[in-house]
């Protein structure tokens, strides 16, 4: 390792403009005659519309067009659609609603669009989007996620009877069924995985410029994959060919999942542009990010767990409804399917499993991934049952995981999930060591003395990243395939540029992908740049989410330096007059081994650039391209361990220590790594104890902004007690295994289980806000 | 926000004749609630007559142990006050965790009270402090000025100039915030002079701050937090919400008192 | 419109705005000046911090009429040599950002926070004075570290220049 190469704690490079304001976010953008828009929404989470009068608006200040989705039906523009297809265990096909980017006849959540207004000002496009009369006939509505799909429930969509988009079955319920029939113990839970409003610190926003000489369209927006957005906005909402659509997602202030789908605005901004003749921006208050972000989570579960006379796990049986909202949004569907219940046998040989997913429409806003996107879920329906059946049976929670832990490798689970590699026993020993979990009773005792109430409590989760092998996603009903691509430029002198499809909002691409280059060539990292989030710059690529830049982005720069490395060697050889096998780059020189022959890197670029002394036959200049697919998913997993004092006067907790021993595989920059992990426990912490999304029975969403909505602030934060283990993955040429979402996988349960721990009531639903946990207390008495 | 039109006013005359000429006007001090909800197009004024510079409304006075601070007094300046930190730590303390660090250093004690939000934290000092609200047109006790939801005894072109009250023996301000928000979920002033006691909450009330009598006759035996164990805080007359019942907010409201009680009782002033 | 003079960044600047313009709109649209950013409507997420007369304050809930006639430090104005200010070192050195929407707020923040706090910051005092200000990336861990860090050296500084 170097000391910029792959492992090392290098700073950020990208640092620099964001610490002196000088990082340009899509907001931060503006060009010639550039006009603001404003949205219409529905003030109702469900209705008919009866009339739209649009006359008042377009004559107030400043107005310089006010469109309907008839419009923008007219002009051909596509509804939205879900990219994933689920069948549901009947063999049907999951019941995708109509969801147009401008409601025309019904709205089905508060926040639905139906005009956009657009003006000189932002001002002035807010004052005429309240001038705009649009007539509603309410209709009766449905909120909660229990609720959907009971008899005469309303109904949203003609297309999904009952509002069940799909019931959808995963593993052997006959093989269940028989293990739970020989069964010693069960135990049986209800668990509630409440709603979550992503809530990056940077609003969504897009700018949307149409040229009409070159019939053209530049569309500036907060994604966190553009390549992703160019397509759909292509081939299925039929905004321009992909070759007549630029999509730029400059510097994005966090995604967290929110910034991965293409949400009407983006593409109304687009059209609005064509229509009015101005380039068209958007950005979001606080307010309509609430309102019309997709949302996280929202899952309402049954889940039984078996066990044989020695604790060993015999099966599992989990039964979920998730809620997807008034609308499916770009990957709605597969967060509560693949990415959930694939991952329920967790680090545990689990001989049987079923589960039995319900997913369905409400009117509230649409759900999509959101941190962690399935394995959150999982992970806090199966933690949360391990502790509560190591309660009952009497023994410590840590011993009755070790004893189910899988120990060889790979391993086959009950739920599609084949693990490549883990050592969950190295995770927990090194958690239960950082927390001195044997020390805690002692520490029991003494918070008693005075007066608080102390409990500990352990999640050992699992997780799949790097998504995916496309072949494999595709089997499972993906539309697309998740590979990515890189492409390696060397100039002329030697400097390197890599263009990555990967997209970084805040995970610090600039420099981690820039240290695989340092790490092959040592070259220094100053002169390595990173190109990304313009598809007029990158070739096609399919973006940041589910902890793949590492695994999957950077496996494709890999693949490219690799061919790049050997053109060089060839070209080096050449020159040297050596035998190719003989030549390695180091520290900036290209030598032959046992020799002093050598040229510096820089030469042997330039060589290949003026490309007079070429080895026969070989194209001039020194550039390669690649294109990753990944083998299998990589099974990132860890053990985190929360411990918590409570004042049962107040219910406030407070966390004593948190301590998180993750398993992330190779890691390439341990500070990028640790922040990662850091974010991510915040996000898990905060829904545990902070963050409750409510709307009230007519659909109203009462938790609309930060004086309603908890963020987790740095006092209701402990500092992270954090460390890794490694065992490399051996599905990808770096061996990482991706530490993205992490944090927020494996804290929530660890939290819950250390609250019910403490106040010895099982029975909490998240967030244990003070009000929530001093109830529980005041119930347990 | 809608359109408006801003005027600063150098004086007290200025601003009340600004006032008289505008439509539809507002005071603006720190701006820290009125901006806010203009924002958000909840208010709509045809005027804003900014208070802020006028320098006759700034500044705390010490006079032995009687207070005077300016209405346009910042909750920073107040917070860091030296000489009243000696005479009513309580108030310095109260002002130093109200709402967030910038809101200290733009908010300010006027403004505050003559918004009389429910959850605001000075009127329940005030009303503790049987407190003397100073105006443009006359004196009136905090218990007189208070006077519901927002809601106070100020005439539409009446402006808070200060707030005088005479330090207690001892006092000391509890507050429970409200996770999301910061405002008081239940705050509790407790102030102590001789043998009188008052005792003010904010937060909780459904009709703003108010004395808690109950409390001020169990302690007026035997000032000390054990008096307050058997307090029944009536949650009928408090505030429900999704982040906590009234029975929740009753249950802080007692907590509050006897760590408002304890806190006095621990320490010399 | 009202008439706006500021002296911003040590430049005076003049400009006529809308009377309701924010302060964060005329920083941002009339000067160019992007570092300020908006991320909430109701002055919770603390992106949008400056100082106005050397003191932190939200410039999302001020007028930019509000403000006339008052001297304001943006993010862009912190170095103004173009050497950074050790807040800036520290967040960078202690990884104290990643999206980076939220950081010029917590650095203006922070660099109110050790004025405030001469004699040096303890982690529960940087976590309490940090309380209007939201970070959605990082988990507030390593911008604790960076203020204390900073705080650290800055006092440091003081004492030998003393």
């Amino acid at each position: 390792m170097g000391v910029e190469g792959i492992g090392a704690r290098v700073l950020r490079k990208e640092d620099k403009r964001f610490i002196t304001g000088k990082g340009r976010y899509t907001d931060d953008m503006s060009v010639p005659g550039m006009k603001h828009a404003a949205f219409v929404r529905s003030p109702h989470a469900h209705a008919k519309i009866t009339g739209i009068d649009v006359e008042t608006a377009k004559k107030m200040p400043g107005v310089i067009g006010v469109l309907t989705g008839a419009e923008l039906k007219a002009d051909g523009i596509g509804n939205l659609i879900c990219g994933w297809m689920i069948h549901s265990k009947d063999g049907t096909p999951m019941k995708m609603g109509a969801w147009s980017p401008l409601a025309t006849d019904t709205v089905r959540y508060v926040g639905d669009a139906v005009v956009i207004v657009v003006a000189d000002t932002k001002g002035q496009a807010r004052d005429a989007a309240e001038a705009v009369d649009v007539s509603y006939e309410e209709l009766p509505v449905v909120v909660k996620t229990a609720e959907a799909l009971n008899e005469g429930a309303p109904q949203l969509h003609p297309e999904a009877p009952g509002n069940l988009i799909f019931d959808w079955d995963i593993g052997d319920e006959k093989a269940t069924n028989d293990a739970f029939a020989g069964a010693a113990h069960v135990t049986k839970m209800d668990i509630v995985n409440g709603r979550l409003v992503p809530n990056a610190i940077e609003p969504r926003a897009t700018l949307g410029v149409y040229d009409a000489g070159e019939d053209h369209y530049t569309c500036w927006t907060t994604s966190q994959n553009p390549h992703v957005a160019r397509l759909v906005l292509s081939a299925f909402y039929n905004v321009a060919p992909e070759n007549k659509l630029r999509v730029i997602a400059p510097d994005v202030g966090g995604g967290f999942g929110s910034k991965i789908f293409i949400y009407p605005e983006e593409l109304i901004c687009l059209w609005a542009s064509k229509k009015t003749g101005v380039p068209v921006k958007w950005v979001a208050d606080r307010t309509e990010s609430f309102l019309a972000d997709a949302h996280g989570r929202d899952h309402v579960t049954h889940a039984e767990l078996a066990f044989d006379k020695d604790n060993k796990i015999l099966g599992l049986k989990v039964q979920t409804i998730a809620n997807l909202g008034a609308y499916m949004s770009l990957f709605s569907s597969s967060v509560p399917t693949y990415l959930y219940a694939t991952l329920l046998s967790g680090q545990y040989d689990i001989p049987a499993i079923h589960a039995n997913v319900k997913a369905v429409y409400t009117n509230t806003a649409p759900v999509d991934a959101y941190r962690g996107a399935g394995r959150p879920e999982a992970s806090f329906v199966l933690e949360r049952i391990m502790e509560t059946a190591a309660r009952e049976l009497k023994v410590s929670p840590a011993e009755l995981r070790r004893k189910n832990f899988i120990r060889t490798f790979p391993h086959q689970t009950p739920v599609i999930m084949n693990y490549d590699a883990g050592d969950f026993d190295a995770t927990l020993d090194a958690g239960l060591k950082a927390a001195d979990y044997e020390g805690f009773e002692k520490r029991r005792e003494e918070a008693a003395k005075r007066g608080k109430l102390r409990g500990i409590g352990l999640s050992c989760y699992i997780e799949a990243c790097g998504i995916a092998p496309s072949a494999a996603v595709g089997s499972l009903g993906a539309g697309v395939g998740l590979w990515e691509s890189a492409e390696v430029r060397v100039n002329a002198i030697g400097t390197i540029e890599i263009l990555t499809g990967s997209h970084s909002h805040g995970q610090g691409h600039e420099t981690t992908f820039a240290q695989l280059a340092t790490e092959r060539f040592g070259v220094p990292i100053d002169s390595v740049s990173i190109v990304h989030g313009d598809t007029d710059k990158v070739q096609m690529g399919m973006g940041t989410y589910g902890s793949r830049s590492g695994a999957v982005g950077m496996s494709a720069v890999v693949k490219a330096l690799d061919k790049v490395e050997a053109k060089a060697k060839k070209i080096a050889a050449h020159l040297l007059e050596a035998d190719e096998a003989d030549i390695e780059i180091k520290d900036g020189d290209v030598r032959v081994v046992g020799t002093d022959k050598s040229l510096p890197w820089f030469q042997v670029a330039l060589a290949a650039y003026t490309a007079h002394n070429l080895p026969s036959g070989m194209e001039p200049g020194l550039k390669e391209g690649a294109f990753y697919d990944p083998s299998n998913f990589t099974f990132p997993g860890g053990c985190h361990i929360c411990e918590v004092e409570i004042d049962p006067e107040t219910g406030v907790t407070e966390i004593i220590q948190f301590v998180a021993a993750d398993d992330f595989g190779k890691i390439i920059n341990p500070m990028i790594v640790e922040g990662q992990v850091h974010g991510g426990l915040a996000q898990g912490i905060g829904q545990a104890l902070l963050e409750g999304t409510h709307y009230d029975d007519t659909g109203q969403l009462l938790t609309a902004s930060f004086m309603d909505y908890t963020m987790p602030r740095a006092q209701n934060l402990p500092s992270f007690n954090i460390m890794t283990t490694e065992t490399p993955c051996p599905s990808n040429p770096l061996g990482i295994k991706g530490c993205g979402e992490a944090g927020a996988i494996g804290s929530p349960p660890a939290v819950i289980n250390a609250i019910t721990d403490a106040i010895h009531n099982n029975n909490l639903t998240m967030p244990a806000t003070p009000q929530t946990v001093w109830n529980a207390i005041q119930a347990a008495k | 926000m809608y359109e408006t039109q801003y005027h600063r006013a150098a004086s007290v005359e200025e601003a009340a004749r600004l006032m008289g000429e505008a439509e539809d006007g507002k005071f603006l001090a720190g701006g820290m609630t009125l901006i806010p909800t203009m924002k958000q197009r909840l208010a709509s004024p045809s005027d804003l007559i900014d208070l802020r510079r006028i320098e006759a409304l700034k500044g705390v006075t010490v006079d032995g142990r009687t207070v005077r601070i300016g209405a346009v007094t910042t909750h920073y300046d107040v917070s860091t006050n030296e000489e009243l930190a000696k005479i009513c730590p309580a108030i310095t303390n109260l002002a130093g965790h109200i709402g967030d660090p910038q809101v200290r250093n733009m908010g300010t004690i006027g403004g505050s009270i003559a918004n009389n939000d429910p959850a605001a934290d000075y009127p329940s000092a005030l009303l503790a402090l049987d407190a003397t609200i100073i105006t443009s047109q006359r004196s009136l006790p905090a218990s007189d000025f208070f006077i519901g939801l927002f809601e106070t005894a100020l005439q539409p072109d009446e402006i808070v100039v200060a707030v005088e009250f005479v330090a207690p023996d001892k006092a000391a301000y509890k507050k429970f915030p409200n996770p999301a928000s910061l405002y008081a979920m239940a705050g509790v002033f407790v102030a102590k002079s001789g043998d009188n006691i008052r005792v003010a909450v904010t937060g909780a009330g459904e009709g703003g701050v108010f004395r808690l009598k109950d409390a001020e006759a169990a302690l007026a035996g035997n000032f000390s937090p054990s008096a307050l164990d058997s307090l029944a805080v009536d949650p009928d007359v408090l505030l429900s919400d999704m982040h906590a019942s009234a029975d929740y907010r009753a249950n802080l409201v007692k907590v509050m008192a006897k760590r408002a009680v304890a806190e006095i009782s621990n320490r010399p002033m | 419109m009202a008439k706006v003079e500021l002296f911003v960044n040590g430049r005076a600047v003049t400009g006529e705005a809308e009377d309701r313009t924010l302060l964060v709109h005329f920083l941002r649209e009339n000067l160019g000046l992007t570092g300020t950013h908006v991320g909430c409507d109701t002055s919770q997420c603390g992106a949008c911090v400056v100082h106005v007369d050397g003191r932190a304050v939200k410039s999302c809930t001020m007028l930019a009429a509000q403000a006339s006639g008052s001297t304001i430090t943006t993010i862009e104005g912190l170095s103004p040599n173009g050497e950074l200010h050790p807040l800036q070192v520290a967040f960078r050195e202690n990884h104290a950002l990643q999206c980076g929407f939220c950081t010029p707020g917590m650095i203006m923040t922070s660099v109110d926070m050790i004025r405030r706090h001469p004699n040096g910051l303890d982690e529960a005092t940087v976590r309490d004075q940090l309380e209007g200000n939201i970070c959605r990336c990082t988990g507030y861990h390593n911008i604790v570290k960076a203020v204390l860090d900073a705080s650290d050296k800055m006092g440091k500084g003081a004492v030998k220049a003393a």
